[in-house]
């Protein structure tokens, strides 16, 4: 049944559907609606979960640790200041190996003081060890999220499904809403193969002194390199059963196309609108949209990308002194590679700028422009600016 | 129906605005059509300006950015006009709903005003004027029905502020001047 929900709701009903049986998480800004909606679930006898109040952050992904830890499946929420707050434990969930669920509403850090959108607070924890998935509309919030509990219990590793907010997680557009039974046959229940079990006592989590910590943290890159293939599997099972497959990436007019704009979240469906204005103009524009941002899908990006002439990365992040991360991701991933496009890096929509067709349109022409010339003379814009506003012009 | 509708809600803080481009969001689609409410939140205080946004189209709706070039505005409080400037970008025979007690007047887009906030005074006992904006809205627009509009306030609201908000939104369908 299509219903009317926000990203937020979204969430919320696929961790319900995916019955989901702790949800701890720290209720106060910079926290969403979607805790506040699995409280409702749970308190209206919707949903038959665990529903754990802490302090902070910090403590709800620790909560999380234990309750994954003897099996049950788990679900946390967070944000901006809130995921930073939980950093510590992040790379202790991914460490042990704990197939924890997040939703994290994209949202911009301090200081300035900001709660709008960006991508920064999850490309902040890029190397935390997790998967990340990012979701172009509240349809892929509640698809990626079902997903991210197959995906993260097959693989043992925990899964964060990042969805900007504001723009899907305050937005209300209709999202198919599958049957619970439905749901019941793609996700049936777990069970965690190295319970914490007190008539079994094992240690979790134990020291790793220099003899073995390296291996473990090369078993961990393993692990999340070969989560790929589990992330394109249950992507396509999702096809098959409710006609809407996932994958790494997806790729919009690019096959043929000069000039390929790249991006991650809502920001894609902008794009392909101003990609099929360029294409009723008969210019060869294409849009790549990375949905798996960790594992880095390299091989897939090089497959539909060498063939063009310029890359334009449109990003919501940036790593000051550097360039947006996605963006010296990909650069990593061209230089070994025989042909490679040309990059350019536009840095866009933070702290809740809005991107308008206009700006996305800018960049396009400047990927176009490189293309035609075959140099790019400035590597990193940034997207409406206020150039009179930090000193660029009088 | 031909394209893209593109609607802009002018409030402030504590009106209603993003209720109101959610309420007609739903309305349009439990008439079958694809639909989107943006929200843009500014500080979060009572009396600020703030912007909400509603799409409206026959297919499914890709684009997320803010609208600046709207077929319809909806102001929900009369002294935004002297601080905002609410016609900006609207289309060429645009049409600007307005709570106002009286006309005023836009150069390419036509109008349509109400007394919102006597009504919601009235009908509400506060100054609340998202409900009866939409009653105004769809009178003037015809774009949804005011079926639809009471069948969602019901959705949203229950009980006696239902049947309150209800009373404020055919007040308002019933009062408003639309002029061409």
């Amino acid at each position: 049944m299509k219903q009317l929900v926000t990203g937020d709701e979204a969430a919320a009903i696929a961790a319900k559907l995916a019955r989901v049986k702790v949800i701890s998480a720290y209720p106060i800004t910079p926290q969403t609606i979607i805790v506040e909606r699995l409280a409702e679930f749970v308190a209206d006898g919707e949903l038959d979960a665990e529903y754990i109040k802490v302090e902070s952050e910090h403590s709800a992904l620790s909560a999380c640790l234990g309750s994954a830890a003897v099996g049950a499946r788990t679900f946390t929420a967070t944000s901006s200041q809130g995921l930073m707050l939980m950093s510590e434990i992040l790379f202790v969930a991914s460490g042990m190996r704990l197939p924890i669920v997040m939703a994290n509403a994209n949202r911009s850090l301090s200081a300035p003081l900001s709660i709008w959108c960006d991508q920064q607070d999850s490309v902040a924890v890029r190397d935390c060890g997790w998967i990340q998935l990012y979701c172009e509309n509240n349809q892929e919030v509640l698809d990626s999220t079902i997903q991210a509990f197959r995906i993260a219990e097959e693989s043992l590793l925990p899964v964060m499904v990042c969805f900007d907010g504001y723009i899907l997680s305050h937005t209300a557009e209709p999202v198919e809403i599958p049957e619970q039974a439905e749901v019941d046959k793609f996700l049936p229940p777990y069970k965690y193969p190295y319970l914490l079990d007190p008539e079994k006592p094992i240690t979790m989590g134990a020291v790793g002194v220099p003899e073995y910590y390296e291996e473990f943290r090369y078993m961990l890159q393993e692990a999340v390199l070969k989560s790929k293939e589990k992330i394109i599997e249950v992507g396509q099972a999702f096809g098959r059963q409710f006609g809407r497959k996932s994958d790494l990436i997806e790729c919009y007019r690019s096959d043929d196309a000069d000039v390929i704009l790249l991006t991650m979240g809502s920001l894609s469906g902008s794009v392909k609108e101003v990609i099929d204005e360029y294409r009723g103009h008969d210019e060869r524009v294409g849009l790549v949209k990375v949905r798996a941002f960790r594992p880095f899908p390299e091989k897939e990006l090089v497959d539909s990308l060498a063939h063009a002439k310029a890359i334009a990365v449109l990003e919501k992040d940036f790593s000051p002194g550097s360039t947006g991360a996605l963006f010296s991701d990909l650069s990593g991933t061209f230089v070994n590679s025989r042909k490679s496009p040309l990059l350019l890096n536009f840095i866009c929509g933070l702290g809740g700028r809005d991107v308008s067709s206009l700006q996305i349109r800018e960049a396009t022409k400047a990927a176009m422009e490189a293309a035609k010339i075959g140099e790019v003379k400035k590597t990193v814009r940034w997207l409406g600016l206020r150039e009179t506003m930090v000193g660029l012009k009088p | 129906m031909n394209g893209m509708i593109e609607i802009r809600f002018h409030g402030r803080g504590g009106q209603g605005a993003v209720t109101a481009a959610r309420l007609l969001a739903e309305a349009a689609f439990a008439e079958g059509k694809y639909s989107q409410a943006l929200p843009f939140f500014g500080a979060e205080r009572r009396g600020a300006p703030v912007l909400a946004f509603t799409r409206i189209d026959s297919r499914p709706i890709r684009i997320r950015t803010q609208i600046y070039e709207p077929d319809y505005v909806v102001v929900l409080d009369p002294s935004l006009l002297e601080v905002v400037s609410v016609a900006s970008g609207i289309k060429h025979d645009g049409l600007i709903v307005l709570n106002s007690k009286k006309n005023a007047q836009f150069s390419h887009a036509k109008t349509a005003f109400v007394d919102a906030t006597s009504i919601a005074k009235e009908m509400l006992g506060v100054p609340i004027t998202n409900t009866a904006m939409l009653g105004a809205f769809a009178k003037a627009t015809k774009l949804v029905s005011l079926d639809s509009l009471i069948n969602v306030t019901k959705g949203r609201f229950s009980g006696k502020l239902a049947d309150k908000n209800i009373a404020a939104i055919k007040a308002a369908y019933e009062q408003t001047k639309v002029i061409t």
